[in-house]
């Protein structure tokens, strides 16, 4: 079930091209972690961000708070709710990335918004000044890629690319029509569900994601449910990249220290990477290990 | 057994409106804007709707339960007191409220049901503000033999739990939902969180013309022959067509369902009523027009109460059918285009409203369409006594008395909730 031979050279660019371009050299699977911006509070999450690159984060996917998550369970959505209550909107998220990159030029950020706080900024505003914040790419979790054109006009325009989920459901035209639009990655969600729910399947993943790895030659990532080190190695052996949100926000939460959650979430996601790193490595000397 | 009355046509040999087009949206409004998983399920429901309305077995079971188990049509009434103690036009109330179930929900609910059942559904999920599409759901679902949950704020529930009771006896599994402000708004994103998880077995059977193509042409296409009755009532009575039409809008399916077949007869004004709750300059308030903004929520593009960071605002009526941040997206595109205005009644207006039509008519109106009766109170007066309005009476108050009697200084009359 796992290719045969290395996938051809993502043809994505940027600093998220580049990232899979590293990985692809040494290997190994990029781990994506998310976390809401403004959970608890702005000055943490960019503390954070520089904690999850250190324990081997190779993108950042950061939520934009919004009043009414529908795609995400109860632990992100509290986060959410965290972060509003301390007025954290998307022009403060913009801010936060140009705050990351005056410490960070590599590590891409990817802005995943309900499109309500992007619309009502507009497309146009929206994209030019998350350009000038050095964000990488935008994922609107309730906009079709059907209905997106107007947007990815926008976003193309500061040179932007937008992720597109793909679910399990989704039938093989529309994943052309997806795969057509989308840019960076795509997110293959892993569960009919939402974000949280403990639901994973390793094995329905891994057959998902070889299948849409064989319609398009972006990079395939999968994301929702995957919790520790094992899963994510399990989704690993074929995916691109692993995603992981909920199993972080709750350890953020967990704790009322902030110096006592910032390291209970570098610690879980280090188990993470180095359960990842350990089956590329085993992977690696041959490839004859087709499972 | 004969079909009585054809309730059910095509949208196009109603009005010259053909919109939403086949992405659902009404210009700019509409649209599908829901996470991916649920998309093949929209589009599915979409695709199973058109079929079923080319089906004339399908067409032919929904004209007869509308006849036989919802009591339709409905009568339109000449409100003669209450017309004369206003002095001015002649007000007709359009008595959704004699319907099965108390209110017009019933009507896209059997529609919403048999396609559900035609889909080989086994679940069925809504939500529910004031309590009357969550009763008309639990209601349906009853008769077919479905599973049925309800979402609903807890909030309301507290407001209509004589409703709640009423669900619970008809065997719905009634879930509070305890996030945002527990209200409308909350309980649809509970039931969008449901049917992303369950979407295999479970139809969500939406009750109002927001939401994600194609509720808001499948709620219209259910709840026109309101309209349609009413034309032709009228012009039985009166031998020409209303000089105004009036409803109140939450999400706006009453008020879809009365416009829709009057929309090509540009003569007839349409007036949708908002709920102006304190006072739209108060801030307290669900009159999403004049004092919301262009944005999407909750699956398609229209008008919502949202600050200028996108953050959707709580909303505020007395009436629990009312407070909700959107409106559906046709409304939207018809206040764009100028066809149809959407002023707004405050709470107080309601309740003078609910009371004068108590007093003169003997009609307990449901708060949400005392918003209605309260535009008609503002606008007969100056209208000349051979002008026709019809007002749709789009459900009755039972369920009220309890908020009424409060705000009369009455404390609870049966502590319903406890008795749960």
């Amino acid at each position: 079930m796992s290719q045969s031979s290395e996938p051809d050279a993502p043809f994505v660019s940027g600093r998220i091209g580049d990232c899979f371009l590293r990985l692809q050299k040494t290997g190994r699977r990029a781990l994506i972690p998310y976390i809401t911006a403004g959970d608890p509070d702005i000055d943490t999450t960019l503390h954070l961000m520089h904690d999850l690159v250190a324990a081997g984060a190779d993108i950042i996917e950061l939520g934009v708070p919004f009043s009414d998550p529908v795609a995400d369970g109860p632990i992100i959505e509290q986060a959410h709710q965290r972060a509003l209550a301390r007025g954290v909107t998307l022009p403060d998220v913009l801010n936060l990335v140009k705050d990351f990159r005056r410490n960070d030029h590599e590590t891409p950020v990817v802005l995943m918004s309900y499109l309500n706080p992007v619309e009502i900024m507009g497309y146009d505003c929206f994209s030019r000044m998350a350009s000038a914040s050095g964000v990488d790419a935008l994922l609107t979790v309730d906009l079709p890629a059907e209905d997106a054109d107007a947007l990815l006009t926008s976003l193309r325009a500061q040179k932007l690319e937008a992720v597109f989920m793909v679910a399990p459901n989704t039938p093989d035209e529309r994943i052309a029509s997806i795969c057509s639009r989308g840019g960076g990655y795509i997110y293959a969600v892993s569960f009919k569900g939402i974000t949280g729910a403990s639901r994973l399947k390793t094995g329905d993943v891994q057959a998902r994601v070889a299948a849409l790895k064989k319609m398009t030659d972006l990079p395939v990532c999968s994301g929702f449910g995957i919790h520790d080190g094992a899963s994510a190695a399990a989704v690993s052996q074929v995916a691109d990249g692993v995603i992981v949100g909920s199993a972080l926000v709750k350890e953020l939460a967990a704790f009322q220290k902030v110096d006592a959650a910032r390291e209970a979430v570098s610690a879980r996601l280090a188990g993470m990477r180095q359960a990842m790193d350990e089956l590329a490595a085993s992977r690696r000397p041959s490839a004859a290990q087709e499972a | 057994m004969p079909v009585r009355n054809k309730n059910i046509q095509p949208p196009h040999e109603c009005t010259s409106v053909n919109m939403p087009d086949d992405r659902g949206f009404f210009g700019d409004f509409g649209g599908r804007f829901v996470p991916e998983t649920l998309m093949p399920a929209v589009q599915e429901v979409a695709a199973s709707f058109e079929q079923a309305l080319e089906d004339p077995a399908f067409v032919a079971a929904l004209d007869q339960d509308l006849a036989d188990y919802v009591g339709r049509p409905s009568p339109l009434y000449y409100a003669q007191r209450w017309s004369q103690e206003l002095g001015g036009a002649c007000i007709w109330l359009k008595r959704e409220d004699l319907n099965h179930t108390g209110a017009h929900k019933i009507n896209h609910a059997v529609g919403q049901i048999l396609l559900a059942k035609r889909m080989g559904k086994t679940r069925i999920i809504a939500e529910t503000g004031a309590g009357q599409h969550g009763v008309a759901t639990a209601t349906v679902a009853a008769r077919l033999g479905l599973e049925c949950v309800i979402y609903m704020g807890s909030r309301d529930m507290k407001r209509q739990a004589a409703n709640v009771y009423r669900m619970k006896l008809l065997g719905a599994q009634v879930i509070p939902v305890e996030t945002g402000a527990c209200t409308l708004k909350d309980a649809i994103n509970a039931a969008l969180r449901d049917w992303v998880t369950h979407v295999d077995n479970t139809f969500y059977l939406l009750g109002t013309v927001c939401g994600p193509h194609p509720w808001p042409r499948m709620v219209r296409t259910f709840q026109s022959v309101v309209g349609r009755e009413a034309r032709r009532q009228i012009l039985e009575k009166t031998n020409r067509l209303p000089d105004a039409l009036i409803a109140c809008v939450g999400g706006g399916s009453n008020a879809i369902g009365l416009f829709y077949p009057f929309i090509g007869d540009k003569d007839v004004k349409l007036f949708g009523v908002e709920a102006g709750g304190l006072g739209v300059e108060s801030g307290r308030h669900a009159a999403r027009f004049s004092g919301g903004r262009k944005g999407v929520l909750q699956g398609c593009r229209s008008y919502i109460l949202c600050d200028e960071a996108g953050q959707i605002h709580e909303s505020h009526s007395v009436s629990a059918g009312l407070d909700y941040p959107g409106v559906g997206p046709e409304h939207a595109w018809l206040h764009q285009q100028g066809r149809a205005q959407y002023p707004s009644a405050t709470d107080d207006e309601a309740l003078e409203a609910f009371r004068s039509l108590a007093r003169l008519e003997g009609i307990l109106p449901a708060l949400e369409s005392s918003h209605a009766l309260a535009f008609a109170a503002k606008l007969a007066p100056r209208l000349s006594s051979d002008k026709n309005i019809i007002v749709n009476l789009s459900g009755r108050g039972d369920k009220d008395i309890d908020t009424v009697a409060r705000i009369d200084g009455i404390e609870s009359m049966r502590d319903t909730e406890d008795k749960l």
